[in-house]
């Protein structure tokens, strides 16, 4: 937490005591927010999908098929996603996702977006020259591997399935879930083969 | 409607910011706001996702670019409790300048200074028990009508030849739907365009969610 208030965090703060005077907020409803979404909605819930559909190829076709009957199943919360599209990577294509016109973001399967995808660099680039943005974030995909952007302009969620990583056989579901980060579910990052 | 919102294929942001680990929030105060956006909705200053949209639209441009994520939500949610009559800028102001803000800090919030009862794209057709006008396979050109009001349609994406790759069904419709026109609804397709058709010089595919006002045929010269 910084030491000199920002003048953005003086007028939250402004607002905030006269809502609370209101009784339109509470500070219990801040701290309520920063415990869900700090603890309890996440990209560990998206990486419970990924994990699974990499051991269970019935569950990956399902997943793919209809991924909103599947997330509802799981009941994660945070939700706001009406529908939830989930890409598969393969060898020869893979998938980014973004949303150019604000910041569009599957909360219930992945949480709050980061920031860096919230802001211009990203929104502006993606759409533009993947390929080179993608290396500039430590992806590096063969000239071979097509790229395919799918910018959220409605209400339609997407999350990317990443590439299960060479070396994982012996491992469990579990074990896997542990190595899947939020970035590979975005489609900015692969998943490191575990050293 | 054309702003600092429309990023897509802009020049001049050349910086990521990519970082791999951050906190959920940076500081308490972006809980805050997003807590306020939460209460916002509760007291009835909006009432649905594209109202929200059009307010972050509709702040100060500079600070769009310079305050961040939860800075563009805190104008918005300003705008959006000063436009419903529950908070007043001269008493947020004041209280903000009692707790040591300066007052010529640039405030995100600008309500009531962007017509708001005007619409996007206008609907073609009330599509309700009407077959989508469009099917997979077909090739389609993007209007490059520029509403004023709010709109899904990205900028890079206007007047582009691309082709439809799914029907999503009906949807509520952005275009009305911000401006407080009810709930009418209008099918949504996925359109994937080549970069190339959009004027970039990277080849890759890119894929939007867009409504049919937004989309005419192309007739296909066989």
């Amino acid at each position: 937490m910084s030491d000199q208030p920002s003048p953005q965090s003086l007028r939250t703060e402004a607002i905030e005591t006269l809502l609370i005077e209101k009784k339109l907020l509470t500070s219990a409803d801040v701290d309520s927010v920063l415990t869900t979404f700090s603890e309890q909605v996440g990209p560990m819930n998206g990486a419970k999908l990924v994990a699974r559909a990499w051991v269970d190829e019935g569950f990956k076709a399902r997943l793919l098929e209809d991924a909103t009957t599947i997330i509802a199943e799981y009941g994660f919360e945070g939700g706001q996603v009406d529908k939830l599209i989930v890409k598969a990577c393969s060898e020869s294509v893979h998938h980014v996702v973004v949303c150019t016109l604000c910041s569009c973001y599957p909360w219930a399967v992945l949480g709050l977006p980061p920031r860096w995808y919230k802001d211009p660099g990203y929104r502006s680039r993606i759409v533009r020259e993947p390929r080179k943005v993608l290396t500039e974030m430590g992806l590096t995909l063969p000239e071979t591997t097509d790229i395919k952007v799918w910018d959220s302009s409605a209400e339609i969620r997407y999350m990317v399935l990443p590439l299960r990583p060479a070396g994982t056989e012996a491992l469990d579901e579990t074990a896997l879930a542990e190595l899947i980060t939020r970035d590979a579910m975005i489609g900015v990052a692969a998943i490191e083969t575990p050293s | 409607m054309d702003g600092i919102h429309d990023l897509g294929g802009q020049p001049g942001y050349n910086a990521l910011g990519y970082r791999r680990d951050e906190p959920v929030f940076k500081d308490r105060w972006e809980a805050t706001v997003f807590t306020m956006v939460r209460a916002s909705a509760q007291a009835g200053a909006y009432t649905n996702i594209d109202q929200f949209r059009h307010a972050v639209e509709r702040i100060d441009p500079k600070a769009y670019l310079e305050h961040g994520y939860y800075g563009r939500w805190l104008g918005a949610v300003e705008t959006l409790f000063v436009e419903a009559g529950i908070l007043t800028t001269a008493e947020i102001t004041e209280r903000a300048t009692q707790m040591g803000a300066d007052p010529n800090d640039l405030i995100a919030a600008r309500p009531n200074q962007i017509k708001t009862q005007t619409t996007g794209i206008p609907a073609k057709r009330n599509p309700i028990d009407q077959a989508p006008w469009f099917q997979v396979g077909d090739p389609v050109q993007t209007t490059e009508t520029s509403p004023l009001g709010h709109t899904r349609l990205p900028g890079y994406a206007r007047d582009k030849r691309g082709l439809i790759t799914a029907c999503q069904g009906l949807w509520p419709y952005p275009d009305l739907r911000a401006h407080s026109h009810g709930e009418p609804s209008q099918y949504l397709y996925t359109v994937t365009f080549s970069s190339r058709d959009l004027g970039f010089s990277e080849a890759f595919e890119l894929n939007l969610d867009l409504f049919e006002p937004y989309l005419n045929p192309i007739e296909t010269i066989q």
